[in-house]
């Protein structure tokens, strides 16, 4: 039962945002609080809560240096190591890190394990969860800079030129942006797999779905408002920018699409800081791959570190020095004084 | 005195390898929420001693027993417990990262050994997490405070002190998933913080705490006293003799020596290890190397690294300070998986830094060991590997043509050190019949031996033999393939845990160290004409056993 609720109730919870910006079109007063004092709230919820969490992960010291190695080490210059899956070096970090921020590297490497004939395990390439990420993430960020155009003015240039090269494939009018295409798709699929892979579903969490819904929510309800649902474009443009500059006014007339597009993106960066999403600071902190495969060529040291109970070399003589003896070890103690003590 | 197929023994008791390869992977229909754990026989280790207990100094020290309902934990368990992780998430960004960021994409899922060969959904490495999650969220986030279970936040009790006992003694701490996870995720760090927490409750196993224990008193984990460790060491002598015609010189406790030797105590005491050990020494002995063992530090392994950080440095503090007792000029390491690790990441930082040693450069070649200029600690393929490449040995891989080889990439060589090309160069110089197992099961992807991290005991054969079988599985596919009878490995726990393994579920192949493949290849100067190998057993040469007397 709990499986369904899992599901069930992030759904509710996004129908739920979405019946709350209804109100934005019966009461058309809280178009104030819509337009200005949630997304406010949002934003600053995002970025302080952002900040702590980022903040109390580097609190936390990192006591041993404990990269995961992917290639070979560093050792005899005459063997070739891999300066990027065994970094040695800042640069070879840097790489690392790169390939793993902008081409998900680990998740690239991903395989599924099958039996075949009821014994023999074969490891087949499984690259479809990396093409939904990437793609999905990809999409994302193209998306969110070409959202810049509005709230800039004169508009940034950039985004212009990513919305047109975007919109290559002008379909229809207005434009069909190929990102929208793609991040409905990946998400479709990541939501899809969590549901249909038994696997999956039993390790999936109602947070899980709560993101997906959500901004699957926000993806839908952009398409909509661009192509089929048509808003105020000139009213929602000088909205943004009244916030963004912080002379807060709102335009009479952008319509419902719009309010509950905006409400779901505030409840999305809202809740963003307190959720599995900050894996996109956590990934910049993760002492497996940020860390230098130079553990035997430079000490690393530890903060914390204290002393702790250890059995001397002393003690250990003092325990066995009679036997050592017996068998011509050498030891420390003066034994020609004729000590009597161990055995 | 050698130790042969420890498990072998329980063979009879164990179900039939079809049957225990039929796993189902489809997840348990109950909830992953509810912490009951069946201890079932050959899944679960015993608990630590009462006296070993004590020698540690371990908290809540008592005589217990898994399998009871009572665990005599103490009354204020919860409280202890939940210090205990507010003080580890203080100290670790590691840990706390890990509990905050996976996102459950369930790439890492089967990629465990242990849930390929169980099919238990919570040793998929993600859910091995979120036991411990699941307590964290309830108690040091916001999120499981307000929505409890619907945020995936578990009440602590002691269910689940009893269903993480199960499942932290069920991971190996390889790190194997950690290559896939995206963000890094090494199951070892929260396996490592959940023994941590069942420590401070006094819920350890007999087989980390008793050779820990031993490791502090004797200064090796099989608790070899020193005039013991002697006699052992000359018996090797004797075989080496008798093979080779050679006596090797065996320094112990040698002060002003130039190298301190460290192995795993295993390599003296147990077999196939045995052999391992007698390439060392021979190695040792022709090219004249100035060296000694130590009998107090006479333990690579570090079994205290399966217990607690305190107690891994613990242990390890004996190296440095016999490196520094003996005036030695740096230390060489052998064959060892877990050792290494501690070695390469932990060791300078918990008891460095070792100013009273050199830089490390090997007496033969004179190659300067850059990568250890700090920690002054080489591996044996390292030194091994330059001693050839520089042609210093003189080397008849034909001794090896019984075997066909294939190489396991132990866990921690692997993916906390990047030690994959020297133990294969060395291999291609000593054998001449190597093959590589599939792709995905090698190097940085390799699978661990199912018995690492202190899960090697007899009474937890069977989840053994289940982590190994992917492990094995790669095996019998070159074995079918190619004819390979021999795994060669770096580890003292694979040498020990292979042989009953493999003889389980790929009967036909035996496991050797590179050393000892070394031993048999090594020409020494003055040797008699071999007549066997370091096994005792004839020497095959091309095919042509009757010639083998020629071939020196």
């Amino acid at each position: 039962m709990r499986q369904v609720m899992k599901i069930i109730w992030p759904l509710i919870a996004v129908i739920a945002v979405i019946l709350i910006a209804v109100v934005s079109v019966v009461v058309p007063a809280s178009q104030l609080v819509f337009g200005v004092i949630v997304p406010y709230v949002a934003i600053t919820a995002f970025m302080a809560g952002f900040i702590y969490r980022v903040v109390r992960w580097a609190n936390s010291p990192v006591p041993f240096n404990i990269p995961t190695t992917c290639g070979q080490e560093a050792s005899l210059d005459w063997i070739k190591s891999d300066r990027i899956e065994s970094p040695a070096s800042n640069w070879g970090i840097a790489g690392r890190m790169a390939m793993e921020i902008l081409f998900f590297r680990s998740l690239f490497r991903n395989s599924s394990m099958e039996k075949v004939d009821g014994r023999r395990l074969v490891y087949g390439g499984n690259r479809w969860l990396w093409l939904g990420g990437l793609a999905f993430h990809w999409a994302l960020l193209i998306i969110l800079l070409r959202h810049l155009r509005f709230f800039t003015e004169p508009v940034f240039p950039p985004s212009i030129w990513l919305a047109s090269l975007d919109g290559i494939f002008q379909l229809a009018l207005p434009t069909l942006f190929i990102t929208d295409f793609i991040i409905l798709a990946a998400v479709s699929y990541l939501l899809i797999r969590r549901l249909a892979s038994e696997r999956i579903r039993y390790i999936s969490l109602a947070s899980d779905y709560l993101a997906l819904f959500l901004i699957l929510a926000v993806a839908v309800s952009g398409v909509l408002m661009r192509s089929f649902f048509k808003v105020d474009l000139v009213a929602v443009k000088e909205l943004a920018v009244s916030v963004i500059t912080f002379r807060p006014a709102v335009p009479a007339g952008i319509g419902l699409p719009f309010y509950i597009h905006l409400l779901l993106v505030c409840v999305l960066i809202a809740y963003f800081p307190f959720s599995k999403m900050m894996h996109i600071a956590g990934v910049l902190l993760s002492p497996t791959r940020n860390s230098k495969n130079d553990n035997r060529s430079v000490r690393y040291v530890n903060p914390w570190d204290h002393p702790v109970r250890v059995h001397t070399y002393a003690e250990y003589e003092d325990d066995f020095r009679q036997p050592m003896i017996k068998a011509g070890i050498p030891v420390d103690a003066d034994v020609s004084a004729g000590s009597s003590d161990g055995g | 005195m050698r130790m042969f197929l420890r498990g072998a023994a329980m063979a009879d008791k164990l179900r039939k390898p079809e049957e225990m390869a039929a796993v189902d992977y489809h997840p348990a229909r109950h909830d992953w929420m509810d912490p009951s754990v069946e201890y079932t026989r050959g899944s679960y280790c015993y608990a630590a001693p009462l006296k070993n207990q004590e020698q540690l100094q371990l908290p809540n020290p008592r005589q217990w027993n898994p399998l009871d309902a009572d665990w005599k934990l103490p009354p204020d368990f919860k409280q202890i417990i939940l210090s205990g992780m507010k003080d580890r998430l203080g100290k670790y960004r590691s840990w706390k990262l890990f509990l905050d960021i996976c996102v459950r994409c369930g790439a890492c899922a089967d990629k465990c050994h242990y849930y390929i060969g169980s099919g238990d959904p919570k040793n998929m490495p993600v859910m091995r997490a979120e036991l411990l999650r699941s307590v964290y969220r309830r108690y040091f986030t916001v999120g499981g405070r307000l929505f409890g279970k619907l945020a995936g936040a578990r009440e602590l009790d002691e269910r689940i002190i009893k269903e993480w006992y199960y499942y932290f003694y069920q991971c190996s701490e390889c790190r194997r998933c950690s290559v896939f996870c995206p963000y890094g995720i090494d199951t070892c760090e929260i396996t490592m913080m959940g023994r941590e927490l069942l420590n401070l409750l006094g819920c350890s196993t007999e087989w980390v705490v008793s050779p820990a224990s031993n490791s502090f008193r004797t200064g090796n984990h099989l608790g070899i006293p020193p005039h013991a460790m002697k006699q052992s060491l000359e018996s090797a002598q004797d075989d080496i003799k008798s093979i080779t015609g050679i006596e090797v010189n065996i320094p112990i406790n040698k002060k002003g020596a130039e190298i301190l030797f460290v192995t795993p105590s295993a390599d003296y005491f147990a077999s196939p290890a045995w052999y391992t050990l007698m390439g060392y020494l021979m190695l040792f002995h022709e090219i004249g190397l100035d060296y000694t063992f130590s009998t107090y530090a006479s333990e690579g392994g570090d079994f205290g690294l399966f217990h607690s950080a305190d107690l891994a440095k613990s242990l390890n503090a004996k190296i440095y300070a016999e490196a520094e007792r003996l005036k030695v000029k740096w230390i060489l390491g052998g064959e060892c998986g877990h050792m290494w690790r501690v070695i390469h990441q932990y060791m300078d930082t918990f008891n460095g830094p070792p100013d009273f040693l050199e830089q490390p450069v090997s007496p033969v070649t004179g190659t300067k060991f850059d990568n250890t200029r700090s920690t002054k600690m080489v591996h044996i393929c390292e030194f091994t590997a330059d001693l050839i490449h520089n042609s210093k040995l003189k080397l008849e891989p034909g001794r090896n043509d019984k075997w066909k080889v294939t190489y396991h990439d132990s866990c921690n060589p692997a993916r906390s050190m990047g030690l994959l090309e020297e133990p294969r160069y060395i291999i291609n110089h000593i054998c001449n019949h190597f093959y590589e197992m599939p792709e995905n099961t090698i190097r940085e992807r390799t699978f661990c031996c199912g018995s690492g991290a202190g899960l090697g005991s007899d009474e937890n054969m069977e989840m053994r033999l289940r982590g190994g079988y992917p492990r094995a599985n790669a095996v019998q596919y070159v074995q079918e393939k190619h004819g390979v009878n021999v795994l060669a490995c770096i580890c003292a726990i694979d040498k020990a845990s292979f042989p009953p393994l493999l003889e389980y579920w790929v009967p036909g192949v035996e496991t050797a160290g590179i050393h000892e493949l070394l031993g048999n290849a090594l020409i020494m100067r003055g040797e008699k004409p071999r007549e066997a190998d370091l096994r005792g057993e004839p020497l095959v040469v091309n095919t042509a056993p009757e010639d083998s007397a020629q071939d020196v």
